[in-house]
């Protein structure tokens, strides 16, 4: 018998310390609505470990002073305390150089920054960006702005019905005039992982650059931007644990070199007359202004914390949470799973029959169970699966089984009060 | 096992006309139509109306909701057909109030529409309840014609 169940369980990684791991998370211990939190929106944003908020608190009570302006001591500390995070996402990202890594607001901003220096650097009228169907909107609509105003063209690789990219179709649609190829990791509203490492490829033997939107990756599986090939890549902060409103472009060091700046302002120039400014090297050269300092500092916590659980532990856990709700759900009539593509992350997105999402989100919400009920600034996937939105439960680091239970008994709780 | 609260919101009546809106589908003699959108949730509903000497003759709406969306414009059909635009706008008040302080005018001028108040509860869901109200009275100001989109956001 101890055999065959060896057989049956390998253990690749070491048991998971989830209650240590939900200690680190001071929100779980709230209540809502007179029930335990049970939080399931970790892909719209994810908690924070008490180890982000003391690298927040420690930065303004300790070392706090503007960056790279001053020769006094705290401004010295506050600039080496912050360059230091670069070099942890450098590290977490398997970048070459911390010079690759430029700080800025979110994954939006990122795409936004490559779309406006970048892209109007790179495109022009008849060339062609190639985009999938299952994209957030926030790798849609700055390649659409920027194709109206150079006279680009916008392509779109489909998806099929179960929410994974037809690698034919998106082949086909890559051409000579493909100047950028812009995917999503994994997708926010699906989970679908993409093989974005075979996408690149594809992509560079048309001579096309690869953007990837990693803001729903980061936080679940292990990103090396090196081996996956591509030439930018963003993700957010706070999806990975870290504070909100602090994120990061990574892109090719070549690339970033020739890119014009974007914003401009105090830091990123190297000398200003007012006949002519000249502008400072990557990194500097894109982050404008007095950056979000704190927010560094509670980035590159967050990536030391997912670093020291280590991310395959992370994936492996996260994967027994979507078997056992995929299974559960299944139990739940009427429910149809939307995204069931065989290399997924741990996101489940259902419609019910009958029964619109913002009713489940509330009802749910009763029993203090957070889920995101709309349509997930995804609305072309949306269409592509004939639904006005879906709810979507979505899992992390800290979620139990015994929450994956209790999301399907509310939901039975629906189809019960629904009838 | 299921709270009190959310049996107040989701009361029989309202899960009824979520299943079987009343007065659905365009109206082939409407004078006056709005469109309401909460882009938050993608609910959109189209509000038709046949308004003569002051009096709404006949209303109905199209579209696709949550059930409090869909169970508000389904009641909200019912309760105003026959009625002057300003009782209409009066009930539109009294139901507003209803649903997000809890102030109720007399019973009997609300109707049906009672079934409403438990939204109180739910301050998040105000915009579905009021969803097509606006977008008739967004139909009784423009005077209606062209469709004019009106968002709850």
């Amino acid at each position: 018998m101890a055999v065959a169940f060896e057989q049956i369980s390998p253990a690749p990684c070491p048991p998971y310390d989830l209650a240590r791991v939900r200690a680190d998370f001071p929100i779980l211990g709230r209540e809502v609505r007179g029930h335990p939190l049970i939080y399931l929106d970790t892909a719209a944003s994810a908690q924070k470990p008490r180890i982000v908020l003391d690298a927040i608190a420690c930065c303004y009570g300790e070392c706090y002073a503007n960056v790279e302006r001053g020769v006094h001591t705290l401004s010295v500390r506050a600039t080496e305390a912050r360059e230091r995070a670069r070099g942890t996402v450098q590290r977490f990202l398997n970048a070459a150089t911390p010079e690759e890594v430029i700080f800025l607001r979110g994954t939006t901003e990122a795409v936004n920054l490559v779309a406006g220096t970048w892209g109007r650097h790179n495109v022009g009228p008849g060339d062609e960006i190639l985009i999938t169907e299952l994209e957030h909107h926030s790798n849609i609509v700055p390649w659409q702005m920027l194709c109206e105003e150079r006279g680009a063209v916008l392509r779109v690789a489909p998806i099929d019905d179960q929410g994974d990219v037809i690698l034919e179709e998106y082949e086909r649609r890559l051409s000579d005039r493909t100047r950028l190829v812009a995917v999503a990791h994994v997708s926010n509203a699906l989970g679908t992982i993409n093989p974005v490492r075979e996408m690149a490829e594809l992509a560079h033997a048309r001579g096309a650059a690869v953007l990837v939107d990693g803001a729903q990756a980061a936080p679940h599986l292990e990103v090396d931007v090196q081996a996956l090939g591509c030439d930018f890549y963003a993700f957010s902060g706070h999806k990975v644990y870290g504070p909100s409103g602090i994120g990061v472009l990574w892109g090719r060091a070549g690339l970033l070199r020739e890119m014009p700046p974007w914003q401009g302002g105090g830091g990123m120039i190297h000398t200003v007359t007012f006949e002519k400014s000249t502008y400072a090297p990557p990194p500097h050269r894109f982050e404008a202004g007095t950056p979000f300092i704190e927010g560094a500092l509670g980035l590159a916590a967050a990536l030391d914390y997912l670093t020291a659980l280590g991310l395959p532990a992370v994936a492996a856990w996260e994967g027994e949470l979507l078997a056992r709700a995929t299974e559960r759900l299944a139990e739940v009539p009427g429910l149809r799973l939307i995204g069931t593509a065989r290399h997924k992350a741990a996101v489940v997105s259902f419609a019910m029959d009958g029964i619109h999402p913002h009713d489940v989100g509330t009802i749910l919400d009763r029993y203090g169970i957070a889920v995101r009920a709309g349509h997930h600034c995804a609305q072309p996937v949306m269409r592509r699966f004939g639904v006005p939105a879906t709810t979507r439960a979505s899992f992390g680091l800290y979620n139990t089984p015994g929450e994956v239970d209790a999301l399907a008994d509310g939901l039975l709780r629906v189809r019960e009060l629904f009838g | 096992m299921i709270a009190d609260d959310l049996r107040d919101l989701y009361q029989e009546v309202i899960l009824d006309h979520n299943r079987r809106p009343r007065n659905f589908g365009p109206l082939a003699d409407a004078n006056r139509t709005a469109e309401g959108h909460n882009p938050l949730c993608g609910d959109r509903v189209t509000v038709y109306a046949r308004v003569e000497d002051d009096r709404i003759q006949d209303l109905s709406f199209q579209g696709s909701g949550c059930a409090i969306s869909t169970a508000s414009a389904s009641l909200m059909t019912e309760a105003l057909k026959g009625k002057t635009v300003a009782e209409a706008r009066h009930l539109f008040e009294g139901f507003h109030d209803l649903v997000t302080k809890g102030t109720e005018m007399d019973a009997a001028s609300l109707g049906k529409l009672a079934a409403l108040a438990g939204v109180r509860e739910f301050p998040i869901r105000v915009k579905c309840a009021t969803l097509a109200w606006h977008a008739l009275q967004a139909a009784m100001d423009e005077q209606g014609l062209p469709i004019h989109p009106i968002s709850t956001e």
